[in-house]
């Protein structure tokens, strides 16, 4: 989905700001969402990590900015336990005592039909073009990458495709490759001509060049 | 894992916030369902607070600054390599090491989310995760590392590499003039996470 999560390339959002002797935890409650995503039993009810990226990405987008890296933690896990029915909103709004946002429904979706994992199409040094395409549903094809051409880098083997795994539970393996693109073919000519940027892609997601 | 209590009543005498009542609803709900598994949580929290983090990558590092065999093993095989120190894991099944050299400086960066080595770098900090973050480096990556402190002469050619599918990346930084009486133990202890990451040199 064309989300507010794909930020590649986004202005707005001001300098980095970096806290000297950052703490690995900030409040006690980022280390029990942190565990109960990480290694708890419900987690284990509320399938692939692509399904949890997506629940975040559904979040509504105000909420999604506003929210810390552990509150979109929490609010994917709930919104995926109710979506399983492990548990209800109203029960987690009652135990909360008020409000207990979670994230907008996924849409109705037309999943993609991988064809079948194969030997890669591609191989280091071809050329490739990023698709144009903008589906709904999850994908890690992010859009400053979209229709435009790079050079494949590396030939990394076969992995499950975000664009299924996240919404279906079957076979959907294909090669994924690390593909170079020059800053001037994402950025314009006012980009550096010695800055590269490298994006992993799925094979469904490049075509020839 | 402490009690939920404790953060309450002895760390912060304010009242909950909006969001810590929450993570609490949650979490009472799911240990009523019987799937809270306490032992294995703590465990698994424990070791990212305390064990697993940016001294794992420092000492891959340093090896491979002392021991031209390894070093070629690690950006041939990274996952392998990191694995013979003992290293791996969630968020590290499948690792590639870029190698900064006196003309190529590499720096690493998920615009979608905050994908990270783990193993060896441990949870990301704050500013990794952050909007500003993610949406810059893949734009204006010289600008942005100049911000962050790390003035790049224009002759270096940089190469940003975004983990956006399930390869994990370190940095190989390299090795500081100076430092070649250190044996691996001291080099590691030099090594900064900002510098296997690529916003800071060694």
């Amino acid at each position: 989905m064309n989300g507010l999560h794909d930020m590649g390339g986004m202005d707005g959002f001001g300098p980095v700001e970096v806290e000297a002797g950052e703490p690995v935890f900030h409040h006690a409650w980022e280390r029990r969402v942190f565990g109960l995503v990480a290694a708890s039993a419900a987690r284990r009810r509320i399938g692939t990590t692509d399904a949890f990226r997506f629940a975040i990405e559904r979040m509504e987008p105000s909420h999604y900015l506003r929210a810390s890296y552990y509150e979109r933690w929490l609010t994917a896990m709930a919104t995926l336990l109710v979506e399983h029915g492990v548990l209800t909103r109203d029960e987690l709004v009652g135990r909360a005592g008020g409000s207990f946002p979670l994230s907008r429904p996924a849409p109705l979706l037309r999943i993609p039909e991988p064809p079948p994992a194969a030997t890669p199409r591609f191989a280091v040094g071809s050329a490739v073009r990023v698709r144009n395409e903008h589906p709904r549903g999850h994908t890690r094809c992010p859009r400053y990458v979209r229709g435009r051409r790079g050079t494949v880098g590396r030939v990394d083997g076969v992995f499950p495709l975000p664009d299924v795994a996240a919404h279906d539970d079957r076979p959907c393996a294909e090669p994924a490759y690390g593909v170079r693109f020059p800053a001037r073919e994402l950025w314009g000519d006012a980009a550096a001509a010695n800055e590269t940027i490298h994006v992993d892609l799925w094979e469904s997601y490049l075509e020839p060049a | 894992m402490s009690a939920p209590e404790d953060d309450r009543d002895h760390h912060h005498p304010a009242p909950m916030s909006d969001v810590e009542v929450r993570a609490r609803a949650l979490e009472e709900l799911l240990r009523e369902k019987g799937l809270v598994d306490e032992g294995f949580i703590d465990a698994v929290v424990s070791a990212y607070a305390n064990d697993i983090g940016p001294m794992n990558g420092a000492r891959v590092v340093a090896r491979a600054w002392v021991d031209a065999e390894y070093k070629k093993r690690l950006l041939a095989d990274a996952t392998a390599a990191i694995a013979e120190l003992g290293y791996g894991g969630p968020q590290g099944e499948h690792m590639v090491v870029v190698e900064n050299t006196p003309t190529v400086h590499n720096v690493v960066v998920c615009t979608l989310c905050s994908c990270y080595p783990w193993p060896v770098l441990g949870l990301p900090p704050r500013w990794y995760k952050s909007a500003a973050y993610r949406s810059r480096m893949v734009r204006e990556p010289r600008v942005l590392l100049r911000e962050m402190g790390l003035d790049l002469p224009e002759s270096v050619e940089i190469r940003v590499w975004d983990s956006s599918a399930e390869i994990r990346y370190l940095v190989l930084p390299e090795r500081p003039a100076g430092t070649e009486g250190l044996d691996a133990e001291a080099l590691a202890s030099r090594l900064t996470r900002d510098a296997m990451i690529g916003t800071a040199r060694p």
